[in-house]
């Protein structure tokens, strides 16, 4: 189902919850709304499945203004963060209630609901209640019932944060599969950005009730287009005064510019590591962390503090150490602008051909 | 310590609810089966004991049904204010801090045949007061609360997540209700409609002042005792008096099955 949202205002009291949003889906993709908790995520699914009022703007459901519909007519399966399964009901006649209001003849209700449950695996299961099953099986059900109708539009409230971390990266692959596998326009919303970047097509970064950036999670990486993308994906240090880094000297041309710099940005090593020793400055260790793949270090230029990852199979850096340390980028920012800066001397200025 | 404690909690268990049973099935028993089947088979126990009824069955049935009504509405409705529905929630409760008798007299002051509004019912022909519908009235207020305060606290816990869902799934209000709401609410409402029957089936103040205790028209099964006992007819006041704690205990006992089966769901 393609999507356009258009001036999208919501308001609750005195509390602005979701501030002039506007997007286009386009059919068959899966979005993730990620941002903050209390960000306005979930007021925007909410006003797309008609479960929250509009207050302004409109939403088009194939160029079709829906704001007044009532949820039952708009043709969408949604996904509860709690899953909020009929709990009087086995999986069986919770797949199947959407069918039965709908009217479907018996004998469809039963072909489509075994199609279903062989479909989430939930096969022998039938029979069982939800306080009878496991989370991730309940986030199945749940995820069932809400295709059992066949909606043209699926969205998703927080669907893994109640699942422990483990079940969850599996239910993550399975639900990008089922969907992919399906074709159906999905839009789930998240605070994870592990899952919205593993999972999604497209990521919309909400922030305070306002759409801060919509693309693909790797434009987004790549090109943030505010401080607070920036800051949001990714892990990042903030440097204050960017200028005393070498090969960012340039930057003290605009004062009040803070950088903002990523673990992956920044290289540790001996000297004899780099080929352009220029480029690099001398820092001395501060902390080392073991994160079970790798080492997380913590480095020391002058007065700023910078982290970054280090192979396991590379030579052990101790704290107090010194090293050399080249920051191949940095993104910088002020109160008007941001951009991304890349280390000037990392072009050789007189290469020497030997 | 212990055991004085547990003698004493049992001493005031046994004094205020077991031997006044006794006592009443004694003096109910005082000339044997004979003297108790004559107290009940006289007309006027009769016409009381089905006044009580016919109260008893039209008062739960309204009450079920609008206190399930209102709660629906101070839970769930949107289209009311927070300030309108907390001030609905405190009057629910105006019946259990108002004394009965207070509560008979205020329906007497506003539709007795004296008032502008008792005369006007009167006049197209509906006595209110010193008769039935003055007795459902009183019997009505006083139970009020009771289904209210059962249902509401287990809508809110349950929420209104499965409610949504079922919406989304393209139910209408009414199959959510019937389909979703109601079986998780079923035994509180069993347990509000014990406790309701059980309250008019006892309910003497409002009921003495509305209805005027007129023998063979408005008197009712309580009523009818408190007369038995002022006339110095100890057997038939005991008599009706152990048939109405009969019923009561009866319905009791069914709550408690209600409650165990509520906590099964």
């Amino acid at each position: 189902m393609h999507i356009e949202v258009s001036g999208l205002n919501k308001k609750f009291g005195d509390f602005q919850a979701v501030k002039d949003v506007n997007f286009q889906i386009e059919k068959g993709q899966l979005i993730g709304l990620l941002g903050p908790s209390g960000g306005g995520k979930t007021s925007i699914l909410r006003m797309l499945a008609g479960l929250e009022s509009v207050d302004e703007g409109d939403i088009l459901f194939h160029g079709k203004r829906v704001n007044d519909l009532p949820p039952q007519e708009r043709g969408i399966g949604f996904v509860f963060q709690n899953y909020a399964l009929f709990k009087h009901m086995t999986v069986e006649e919770n797949i199947s209630f959407g069918l039965e209001v709908k009217k479907w003849p018996k004998a469809k209700i039963k072909a489509r609901v075994s199609e279903l449950v062989e479909l989430t695996g939930l096969s022998g299961l039938e029979k069982r209640y939800p306080h009878q099953l496991s989370g991730g099986q309940r986030q199945r059900v749940a995820f069932a019932r809400a295709l059992a109708p066949e909606p043209q539009l699926l969205l998703l409230d927080e669907p893994f944060a109640a699942i422990d971390a483990k079940i969850r990266h599996e239910l993550r692959s399975w639900l990008r599969d089922m969907i992919d596998r399906l074709g159906i326009t999905s839009i789930f919303v998240t605070h994870d950005q592990d899952e919205a970047i593993e999972v999604a097509d497209q990521i919309m970064i909400i922030n305070k009730g306002c759409l801060e950036q919509k693309g693909t999670p790797w434009e987004i990486y790549k090109n943030p287009q505010s401080p607070f993308v920036a800051g949001f994906i990714g892990e990042s240090t903030i440097v204050e005064d960017v200028s005393c880094l070498r090969g960012f000297e340039n930057a003290s041309v605009w004062p009040g510019t803070k950088a903002l710099i990523r673990p992956e940005y920044v290289e540790v090593g001996k000297a004899g590591d780099f080929k352009l020793l220029s480029a690099t400055e001398a820092g001395k260790v501060r902390h080392v962390h073991f994160r079970g793949s790798e080492w997380l270090v913590e480095v020391e230029i002058g007065s700023a503090r910078l982290v970054t990852y280090r192979s396991l199979e590379k030579a052990i850096v101790h704290p107090g150490d010194e090293v050399q340390v080249l920051i191949h980028r940095a993104y910088l920012f002020n109160d008007n602008d941001s951009w991304v800066m890349e280390n000037k001397l990392k072009e050789d200025p007189m290469p020497v051909h030997i | 310590m212990r055991r004085l404690w547990i003698g004493l909690t049992v001493a005031v268990f046994g004094l205020l609810l077991v031997v006044p049973v006794i006592r009443i099935a004694m003096g109910a028993m005082n000339e044997g089966w004979s003297g108790f089947a004559k107290g009940l088979a006289r007309p006027e126990t009769l016409h009381a004991l089905f006044m009580t009824g016919v109260i008893v069955v039209i008062v739960t049935v309204v009450n079920t049904i609008f206190g399930v009504m209102l709660s629906l509405y101070l839970v769930r409705a949107t289209w009311l204010g927070k300030r309108i529905k907390q001030l609905l929630n405190s009057i629910v409760d105006l019946p259990f801090a108002v004394s009965p008798i207070i509560g008979g007299l205020m329906i007497v002051l506003l539709l007795g045949p004296e008032t502008a509004l008792g005369a006007l019912f009167n006049k197209a022909g509906i006595d209110i007061v010193y008769a039935l519908p003055g007795m459902i009235i009183a019997t009505l207020f006083v139970t009020f609360p009771l289904v209210v305060r059962e249902v509401m606290p287990v809508l809110q816990e349950i929420g209104n997540a499965q409610e949504e869902a079922a919406s989304t799934l393209g139910a209408s209000a009414w199959t959510t209700f019937w389909r979703v709401t109601w079986p998780s609410i079923q035994w509180s409402v069993v347990y509000g409609v014990v406790l309701t029957v059980a309250r008019a089936l006892g309910e003497f103040g409002a009921v003495l002042v509305v209805s005027g205790n007129i023998l063979f028209k408005t008197q009712t099964a309580t009523t009818l005792v408190y007369q038995d006992v002022e006339n110095f007819n100890l057997i038939s006041a005991n008599s009706i008096a152990l048939v109405l704690a009969a019923g009561s205990v009866t319905l009791l006992l069914i709550m408690e099955w209600a409650k165990s089966r509520r906590e099964v769901h």
